[in-house]
């Protein structure tokens, strides 16, 4: 960073200023130096986030991301929850290829996957996404933008901006990264309204995003019913040989990956749907469901109540 | 009434100027709202407080801000007298979240009231009834939350736009309501509408979308008022109103909403909608 610790002051303000510089600088080089790549598959590269909600020292490195290297180009997979983690991000790319960025895809719309985008921009990259991202994205930007810096701080959250996608995918889309070809697939309401996966065939691994949560409880943010279906259908993907949680392990054994999440929101809606049966209210609900699974995850205090309120304002429609 | 008609002139005023108002005079976080509110809506007359008469329910740190459950209770020894509940939010952009008038049919039993709202700010929540006397009584949670009135109104979008206007009703049949001396049953009614707040942003034209939201609702049974709601845009997306009634004769209820737009939705607990 701009200081190094030799540059050590003279004394008296100037020194608690400097001090209070090499400090920020310090919380700066935190998240840029911790940040880990891991190749998980020949060309495949995962990133490991935080198992945390958005604070200054993180700098909003709280979710995975990754990227795949091909014969001709790069596409990134998710960009951190700041530009700074995103520039983080580019950094690891660029110590391992040189080739052009020509993708960044974002998996879904929440700030920590999305957040980091602008770190790319002088890439010149397409950013892709669901064809119903832009939408989300834009209901959403003014409130992400100012909860999101408030959180992080401004010294974090600098130059963070929303760059939504251009290149849509309605169903399923193949790009070719040349002699690698990936498939993005935009999926039904789940965990969101706007989920999308890539799988990069050659190894077979594939990217879920926050389709999958690992160690770090689930957060539903679209239809329960509909991310249950979709744990269905993906559980017997047999081109499947390993994914990549948007929280957890940066890679996980397909389908043994999904089999806490399943039970998690299985539960959730069975007790859920149980309870509006019997007549209960969704105060009740929020304080009773669900409470079974509360050692088995990291962060249930932060999403947990809040889930079963999705979870109960969906399923008393049935 | 004047009152009524004061009320609801704000409610409607305030909800068509929202976007600008909002942005044009934050409200500053250390400002307390109540005492312009209580002259607004109550003509600053005396509040009898937490004096028993009204009980209010509210989650100290709401989990979703913008589904935040709240609960009225009203005991029977006084629930015959009550003509109306307003409920108010003080931090709101529009306080009043909605005023309940009661009819015949709400019964003469301890009366419940049960609804979602959208809170935006740390806020004080106020139930207020208003007795055959004249007198006001009032029960006041602080709840902390923010957000609420300009999340987005639908974690679907699509299936939001498709379904509005579906209505559910359900009566309970608890053993516990059977047994109460007089006699009530709950019914939960439940309309699919994104109840617009005007502080949301439209995808397409990047404005915000104007406020469009279930602005009268009316439940009856057998033809008898339960009540008549009059309601705002702090009232949550798929407004949901959980409350006793008298059983009759005839415990059909009979429902009729009305949006901004002049949308009217009917339905009735036999099961057909017109």
């Amino acid at each position: 960073m701009i200081l190094a610790p030799k540059a050590a002051p003279a004394g008296g303000a100037f020194a608690a200023v400097l001090a209070a510089i090499f400090c920020l600088a310090a919380t700066t080089a935190r998240a840029e130096d911790t940040y880990r790549v891991q190749e998980i598959a020949p060309g495949v590269f995962a990133h490991q986030g935080r198992y945390e909600i958005f604070t200054p020292r993180n700098a909003g490195d709280t979710s995975n991301a990754g990227f795949i290297i091909g014969r001709d180009a790069v596409a990134v997979i998710d960009t951190g929850g700041s530009a700074r983690v995103g520039a983080a991000l580019l950094k690891a790319i660029r110590a391992r290829t040189q080739l052009p960025i020509k993708y960044v895809i974002n998996t879904h719309m929440h700030p920590d996957h999305v957040f980091g985008n602008a770190a790319f921009e002088d890439e010149s990259p397409v950013f892709v996404g669901h064809r119903k991202l832009p939408r989300a994205l834009a209901n959403r930007a003014t409130r992400y933008l100012a909860i999101n810096e408030e959180l992080l701080g401004k010294e974090a959250f600098a130059g963070t901006r929303i760059i939504p996608p251009t290149l849509l995918a309605d169903d399923k889309l193949e790009l070719d990264l040349g002699g690698r070809t990936i498939v993005l697939e935009a999926h039904k309401t789940a965990h969101t309204d706007n989920d999308l996966t890539v799988l990069d065939k050659q190894t077979g691994t594939l990217f879920l995003g926050d389709l999958l949560f690992a160690k770090h409880v689930p957060a539903l943010d679209g239809s329960i019913r509909g991310w249950l279906a979709l744990l269905d259908q993906l559980k017997d993907r047999k081109d499947v040989a390993r994914v990549v949680p948007g929280h957890g392990p940066a890679a996980m054994a397909w389908p043994a990956a999904m089999t806490a999440e399943q039970r998690y929101l299985g539960t959730i809606a069975d007790e859920v749907r149980a309870m509006i049966k019997e007549g209960r209210t969704l105060s009740e609900a929020m304080k009773s469901a669900g409470l079974s699974e509360k050692d088995a995850w990291l962060l249930f205090k932060e999403y947990h109540a809040r889930n079963v309120s999705a979870a109960f304002a969906e399923l008393e429609w049935e | 009434m004047q009152a009524t008609h004061g009320l609801a002139s704000l409610l409607f005023s305030v909800a068509t100027a929202l976007a600008m108002a909002f942005v044009a005079a934050p409200v500053r976080a250390d400002d307390d709202p109540w005492p312009d509110i209580r002259r607004d809506v109550f003509d600053n007359r005396d509040i009898i407080e937490n004096d028993g008469t009204i009980t209010l329910d509210a989650p100290y740190r709401a989990e979703d801000a913008a589904i935040v459950p709240l609960t009225m209770r009203i005991p029977a020894s006084i629930a015959p007298q009550v003509r109306s509940l307003t409920l108010i939010i003080d931090k709101n952009p529009a306080p009043v979240a909605a005023t309940f008038h009661f009819g015949a049919a709400a019964g003469s039993g301890e009366r419940m009231l049960s609804t979602r709202v959208r809170i935006d700010m740390y806020s004080n929540v106020r139930a207020v009834i208003e007795t055959a006397d004249g007198r006001l009584h009032m029960a006041t949670k602080f709840v902390k939350a923010s957000g609420g009135c300009s999340a987005p109104a639908a974690k679907d979008a699509d299936e939001a736009l498709a379904s509005l206007g579906k209505m559910q009703i359900r009566t309970f049949d608890a053993a516990a309501a059977a047994d109460r001396t007089p006699t009530a049953r709950e019914a939960q009614v439940m309309i699919r509408h994104p109840n617009f707040t005007g502080m949301q942003m439209d995808q397409v034209s990047r404005e915000y979308t104007p406020a469009k939201f279930v602005q009268e609702l009316e439940v009856k049974r057998g033809g008898e008022l339960v009540f008549r709601m009059e309601g705002g845009i702090s009232i949550s997306e798929n407004p949901n109103f959980r409350f006793t009634f008298a059983p009759g004769s005839d415990d059909t209820l009979e429902v009729m909403a009305k949006d901004t737009d002049g949308r009217v939705f009917t339905a009735t607990s036999a099961g057909k909608a017109s």
